[in-house]
């Protein structure tokens, strides 16, 4: 499976300059028949494209976790209400309807997936990666979270809760990574730029960049 | 039903590859593929819970051999057919035999559309059947149709651990459009529940269930 991922990951560059994939064709065939239908259009799919591509993504919840890490009220909020506490920065809708965040500890690490599909919150993170939505992962993070956690270089120790949350409903699931030791007296914006993508799923925690301490 | 995509647990899988700087999309048709599909769903034609049930009809080698927005491609196409907008013929065609009475949703409209905040809860009035606390067992079911009960937990023990409140029941949504409002909790299972004794004593996984998944343990 994850061979076959890599034949996406081709130089955008080039695209034009081979002849089309299968799904590509297949894809390229479907929505011109929708258009030619009246039942899509061309301006509406940009549109979609250009919210996922350049609007929406990680950047959002980043945000949200470093006012969590200020903000002791806030914290207290999102805790008790995501999507309210979530919606005070104007993120909120498709795919985030009903958030739930969860808080790590010294003794508890919180890891999402969704091993039927790809859910994941939108509004937070944007688009899930391709290694959340592929088979290995679904598969893996149920039965051998800490092995998964390990190979992505996270390992966590023995006294440690692994909490493993299968977004099986649409219920939408954040993680409140704990704050680094060593960023005290960081701003809200610093702090929002060490919080990462993989952290707010729960296979990495928000660490200070080496050159920075 | 006990398809391909019902993945927990499995193994021979591969390692899980985290792409660095990965892009949204890794070529221009994932990028029409996506916008098609959620474009698509905007008639109103077919609710969430239809779309997964679709792609999990993908035969199962071909689920796996293939990638995500492949799985889409799949889903869409039979959704169109199966509700009515395309018909076979036009899809193998690949030109309409006649416009569709449908209005396309505009793209100044497509804001508003991604940003509402209902989805699948509701304002019904059902009594719970389980609290926080209740031991409960997941039931052995193995439904040919749409479940949101993975196999991994049918028959195991878990806690309520919290409720939700009540929800759309995906699995009679998918298939009868009938929302059986009803509570949604997360489920709460040990680790050596599901797995056996090699699993961490420590660890646990959680399971978001419907009432018509569990039953007193």
């Amino acid at each position: 499976m994850s061979d076959h991922e890599h034949h996406h990951h081709g130089d955008e560059g080039h695209e034009h300059d081979r002849p089309l994939s299968g799904p590509a064709l297949r894809v390229k065939a479907l929505e011109s028949l929708l258009t030619e239908k009246g039942l899509v259009d061309p301006q509406a799919l940009d549109e979609l494209i250009d919210t996922y591509e350049t609007k929406v993504g990680p950047r959002n919840g980043a945000r949200v976790v470093a006012r969590a890490w200020v903000d002791p009220a806030y914290r207290k909020r999102l805790l008790a209400d995501a999507g309210d506490a979530i919606a005070e920065f104007g993120f909120f809708g498709r795919q985030g309807e009903d958030m739930v965040v969860l808080e790590n500890t010294r003794k508890v690490r919180n890891v999402v997936v969704c091993t039927l599909c790809s859910c994941y919150p939108w509004p937070v993170l944007g688009l899930p990666p391709v290694w959340y939505k592929a088979a290995p992962y679904r598969a893996r993070a149920v039965i051998d979270p800490r092995g998964v956690l390990k190979e992505l270089g996270s390992e966590v120790p023995e006294d440690v809760e692994v909490r493993v949350w299968d977004s099986t409903a649409e219920l939408r699931y954040l993680v409140l990574p704990e704050r680094p030791a060593g960023t005290e007296d960081w701003t809200e914006e610093q702090l929002a730029q060490i919080v990462s993508r993989d952290a707010m799923i729960g296979v990495a925690e928000a660490t200070v960049p080496a050159r920075t301490v | 039903m006990n398809g391909a995509h019902d993945l927990g647990g499995m193994h021979g899988l591969g390692p899980v590859e985290i792409e660095h700087d990965e892009p949204v999309f890794h070529s221009h048709w994932e990028r029409r593929m996506f916008a098609l599909t959620l474009a698509s769903g905007f008639h109103g034609k077919w609710n969430i819970d239809m779309s997964r049930y679709a792609r999990e009809q993908m035969p199962p080698a071909e689920y796996l051999a293939t990638t995500y927005y492949e799985h889409w491609l799949f889903g869409l196409q039979k959704l169109l057919v199966e509700q009515e907008l395309v018909t076979a013929q036009e899809l193998q065609a690949g030109h309409a035999d006649a416009k569709s009475d449908a209005c396309a949703v505009r793209a100044p409209e497509v804001e508003a559309l991604l940003r509402k905040r209902r989805a699948a809860r509701l304002d019904e009035d059902v009594a719970p059947l389980f609290r926080a606390g209740d031991r409960v067992v997941a039931r052995n079911i193995h439904p040919t149709g749409h479940t949101r009960l993975p196999r991994y937990a049918r028959g195991r023990r878990g806690v309520i651990d919290r409720d939700h409140g009540v929800f759309i029941f995906a699995d009679t949504h998918a298939m009868s459009r009938d929302k059986k409002p009803q509570h949604c909790y997360s489920v709460r299972f040990t680790a050596r529940e599901l797995w056996g004794a090699e699993a961490s004593a420590r660890d646990h996984i959680f399971v978001d269930l419907w009432d018509d998944h569990l039953d007193p343990a």
